[in-house]
């Protein structure tokens, strides 16, 4: 700091010539100031859908976040007490609408065990396909979105452009684009379209040239970067305290996969690799971890799908409907099934007295309990952080609302 | 169109195309039907050409798509953004949940049996999401709609 | 190292003896004796000091809560049921607390998990069970001045709110 400041004074509205006087003796005018409260939502560009923040602001520093959720509640659970086994399945589509097939394979699995019902070999090899697919899509509009709230509007288009490939092979199978019904208790509803393959062949090769200019474009873009490293910086131990499971988790560092570590299914056959955070520009758990595990995880799930098109069975004739139960009608009793969903651990709590519908079908959605630990990780942060940081977390409000 | 007015016919067509050509939308997604709704946008379906550009607020945009559930707590909020977009203005409500409740219709607490019992609709897409196409082609049902406007009235 | 669900439920009993009730197992699957077993707690008070313990001893360490649900089991009585996984271990449990309608209420434990925070929350709007000691006790996914708790089986849908019809 200066030793001497140059003072200037305005008088009757004319600068007087300036003096010099001792830095010491300069007093700054005191400035009162106060909190505000913005309020970002429940209609907003960039809130990922109907979220609300009560953002508590000083000057452009967040002191608090709070969200407000509930805008789109649409009773699932309520839904799933009255309608049968099967019913339930179009609205677990509707919760989480990005990625439809695994909340499906979830559930499905979930009232599979507690039948025990074992699914043929074929039935499981078309789930997984179809599962990775639905994994690729949901990161794809993750990666897409972020790249919108970020600035960036170029990724948007390739993204939702590969996602319309992915989305013509699911509706050459089962007839529908984004809600599909497909993946029933005990099978699959329609089996699997015999062009499905080829198109799923060069769907791979065009994708990793996809993924190749996507990182090209966006994640080692340099305004990306300083908007993104040491932002939101999640530390493993408030992680796993906190219920963060998926893409967040993995992001502080933690190596924790249900494919891997619970796996279901036929993951115990395939060979991946589980994607951290590892602080590439800057610390580990911060926004650009978050994106950097979707993007590997978006690679690994290529690596998937084409070790299933080199193992496929297809001298396998089953049936795909053949181990679906004529009547599903567990006996008392309750069970926790859990699941990867793209954003996380996907549970389902099914508590069963003996009847044809659900007496209690509770969903432990990975997108609300991330959510809960935006107020954490916001902290201190600026306003445009936030949107940085919210996008990260990689929200979808079917979900956290059900 | 009117008949009798004939001074302003020739003005009135001339508006009516300027303004269906540049429908304004606000985007304002709520639920599973935004998705689509941003493929209709996207370069495969590509909503632009037909003059719709998304805007962030309502006090900028020609038309609102309200594309998913409405739930009773979002209900007060469509109106408040319905009441915030300039005249001459238009809903399209996408999807069966905006239309009549969807899915939802029975057992659904907290959910709008339908928009139209909070703000007016203009048209009505049906579908569980309704596919991009279908969307362009409610537009251009309300592009017919606006065609077919009359200034006196507006 | 990964403890067996029967040695776990010995600990318990040997550190908080009369406090925990029954075991009750699911026996259709391997997964479903695993995921749909539970310790019932028959003195609620002791919940938050047992959920202390399974968190901090040295060999049960279960650091992550995966859901916090509660049930109306329609006899007059809730349930909250709590399933709980370690990370470090590999092992998962669950207990199940179940208080009657009228005196619905149960310790939080969100000083033990941060995320049994918002899942209170939820259990508090849809179910009515008070969660004593939790630090915003607040509605969290429908209005503050909305009518009952709906996922109670005895509740019935409002005609009209603020003025919008809500049956079909």
């Amino acid at each position: 700091m200066a030793e001497t400041v140059q003072q200037r004074i305005i008088r009757n509205g004319q600068t007087m010539p300036a003096k010099v006087v001792p830095a010491e003796k300069v007093e700054p005018r005191r400035l009162k100031t106060e909190e505000m409260i913005l309020n970002v939502g429940p209609q907003h560009p960039s809130t990922h859908g109907v979220l609300r923040l009560e953002v508590v602001l000083d000057g452009e520093m967040v002191v608090d976040c709070v969200p407000h959720l509930g805008y789109l509640h649409r009773c699932f659970e309520k839904h799933a007490e009255a309608m049968t086994y099967p019913q339930v399945i179009p609205y677990v589509d509707r919760m989480d609408y990005l990625a439809a097939m695994n909340s499906d394979h979830g559930y499905a699995l979930a009232v599979e065990r507690m039948l025990g019902v074992e699914v043929p070999r074929k039935v499981e090899f078309i789930r997984v396909l179809f599962a990775e697919l639905q994994r690729i899509a949901s990161h794809l509009v993750a990666v897409g979105t972020y790249g919108l709230d970020v600035g960036a509007f170029t990724p948007f288009l390739y993204c939702f452009r590969d996602r319309e490939y992915i989305l013509e092979m699911f509706e050459k199978t089962c007839g529908a684009r984004l809600l599909y019904n497909y993946i029933w208790v005990g099978g699959l509803s329609h089996d699997i379209h015999p062009d499905v393959f080829g198109m799923c062949k060069k769907f791979i090769k065009d994708n990793r040239a996809t993924h190749k200019q996507v990182n090209d474009l966006l994640t080692f873009n340099k305004i990306f970067v300083e908007r993104t490293a040491n932002i939101g910086v999640l530390r493993p131990d408030v992680a796993i305290n906190g219920g963060a499971s998926g893409p967040m988790l993995r992001g502080s560092g933690v190596k924790w996969d249900l494919r891997r570590d619970d796996p279901y299914s036929i993951y115990p056959e395939l060979d991946f690799e589980v994607a951290v955070g590892t602080g590439k520009f800057g610390q580990v758990g911060d926004c650009f971890d978050r994106h950097w595990v979707r993007m590997l995880e978006w690679e690994q799930s290529l690596n998937i799908l084409e070790q299933l098109l080199e193992k496929w069975p297809h001298e396998d004739k089953t049936d795909v409907q053949s181990a679906v139960p004529k009547r599903i009608k567990p006996v008392a009793g309750e069970i926790y099934s859990r699941t990867e969903n793209p954003r996380g651990e996907l549970g389902f709590y099914i508590v069963s007295k003996d009847g044809i519908n659900p007496y209690r079908c509770k969903v432990r959605s990975p997108a609300f309990v991330n959510l809960s630990l935006l107020p954490v990780i916001s902290r201190g942060y600026l306003v445009a952080d936030l949107i940085a940081i919210l996008g990260s977390v990689d929200i979808v409000l079917g979900e956290v609302d059900r | 169109m009117e008949s009798g007015n004939v001074l302003i016919t020739g003005i009135e067509t001339l508006f009516n195309w300027a303004r269906l050509s540049s429908l304004w939308q606000m985007g304002f997604g709520l639920a599973c039907c935004a998705i689509e709704m941003m493929a209709a946008s996207a370069s495969h379906f590509d909503m632009m050409r037909f003059g719709v550009i998304p805007r962030p607020s309502p006090r900028q945009s020609d038309i609102m798509i309200i594309s998913g559930t409405v739930t009773l707590k979002m209900a007060s909020r469509v109106k408040i953004l319905y009441e915030q977009m300039p005249d001459p203005k238009y809903i399209i409500s996408m999807g069966s949940c905006s239309n009549c409740g969807g899915p939802y219709w029975e057992h659904g607490y907290h959910v709008l049996k339908g928009v139209d019992r909070v703000i007016p609709v203009d048209v009505y897409v049906p579908g569980c999401p309704p596919r991009p196409e279908a969307l362009l082609e409610g537009l251009m049902k309300l592009q017919e709609k606006v065609r077919t406007q009359s200034l006196s009235r507006a | 190292m990964s403890m067996d669900q029967q040695a776990i439920q010995t600990r318990l009993q040997t550190a908080f003896g009369d406090q925990i009730g029954e075991w009750h197992e699911m026996k259709t699957s391997a997964y479903a004796t695993k995921y749909g077993s539970y310790l019932d707690v028959k003195n609620v008070d002791y919940l938050r000091d047992i959920c202390l313990f399974l968190r901090d001893e040295a060999d049960l360490k279960f650091d992550n809560l995966m859901l916090l649900s509660t049930v109306d089991n329609g006899d007059k009585t809730l349930s909250a049921t709590y399933h709980m996984e370690s990370t470090t271990h590999r092992h998962v449990f669950a207990l199940k607390v179940t208080v009657s309608v009228d005196h619905a209420r149960v310790p939080s434990v969100t000083g033990v998990w941060t995320s049994a925070n918002w899942h209170e929350r939820e259990g508090w709007d849809m179910m009515g069970i008070e969660f004593v000691g939790h630090p915003d006790l607040r509605r969290i996914l429908l209005d503050e001045d909305y009518p009952g708790h709906p996922l109670r089986k005895d509740f019935k849908v409002p005609d009209f709110y603020h003025g919008m019809k809500v049956p079909y």
